[in-house]
């Protein structure tokens, strides 16, 4: 099915929060117009977005990438952001690192990276201090 | 529920989508913390926050949510109503506070 692939990029820009989102809304349009079933649509959009927000919120930005094949919806976000020192710590719902401005704004609860486990089918995190933070998500279209 | 009746029980003015009244809602929720709205809400169709930055229509665009009321009456900046246009989202804002706003559409039986 190689050829049947669509490939989508996206920069997500460094600290404007009043734009983190845009990918993910961008990619949803798509799906929607490929006529991708909603809740399909709605799993993919929701992990992206969180991920995004994340990119903004301790990263300064990064690059999307998205691979759309009848069968899955892959997402690879990377950035060079100082990295997750301790994963699995990050993956509990209510640990965040986020400052103040950011919970002002209604994220920074800690709920990131569960909710994104929560909606996808595959998640890996590959991660080096200092360096930068891949996260790799796929949302199966039909069951395996 | 008609999102015009949303509208008349919340005293509400209409800022964005004015033209989607009647639609229709058969939930909502009330939240200040948007990952919650991303994490718990299912179908729902009306966000009632206290929250007013671009943010809480990009959530309600990734949940679908048809409708957003800013409470206490909190006042969303252009590019905030240009963007729920842009959605086809409709924003309300009241003066009522969210625990009362929730209350009220409550007690007419949405959501319960």
């Amino acid at each position: 099915m190689a050829e049947n692939v669509m490939r989508l990029h996206y920069t997500v820009s460094d600290t404007d929060f009043a734009v983190a989102g845009e990918a993910s809304s961008s990619v949803k349009k798509v799906l929607k117009q490929l006529g991708v079933p909603g809740e399909i649509i709605r799993k993919v959009s929701i992990a992206m977005y969180e991920c995004e927000i994340n990119m903004v919120i301790h990263a300064d930005g990064g690059e999307i990438d998205v691979e759309i094949t009848p069968e899955k919806i892959r997402m690879i976000h990377k950035d060079r952001g100082p990295g997750i020192k301790d994963i699995e710590t990050a993956m509990q719902e209510g640990y965040s690192t986020a400052d103040e401005n950011v919970r002002e704004l209604g994220f920074g609860a800690g709920m990131g990276l569960p909710n994104m486990k929560r909606y996808t089918d595959e998640m890996n995190i590959t991660t080096v201090i200092g360096e930068g933070t891949t996260v790799d998500m796929t949302v199966y279209v039909k069951n395996k | 529920m008609k999102l015009s009746d949303v509208k008349t029980v919340l005293s509400a003015n209409v800022l964005a989508c004015e033209n989607l009244l009647e639609n229709e809602v058969h939930s909502a929720c009330g939240s200040d913390l948007l990952s919650d709205v991303l994490a718990f809400v299912k179908d729902q169709g009306l966000l009632l926050t206290g929250l007013v930055n671009s943010q809480v229509v990009r959530t309600a665009e990734m949940m679908d949510i048809k409708a957003i009321v800013f409470v206490r009456g909190k006042k969303p900046t252009d590019d905030i109503i240009e963007l729920a246009e842009e959605y086809g989202i409709v924003v309300f804002t009241t003066e009522l506070p969210l625990y009362k706003a929730c209350g009220e559409l409550y007690l007419t039986g949405l959501g319960k």
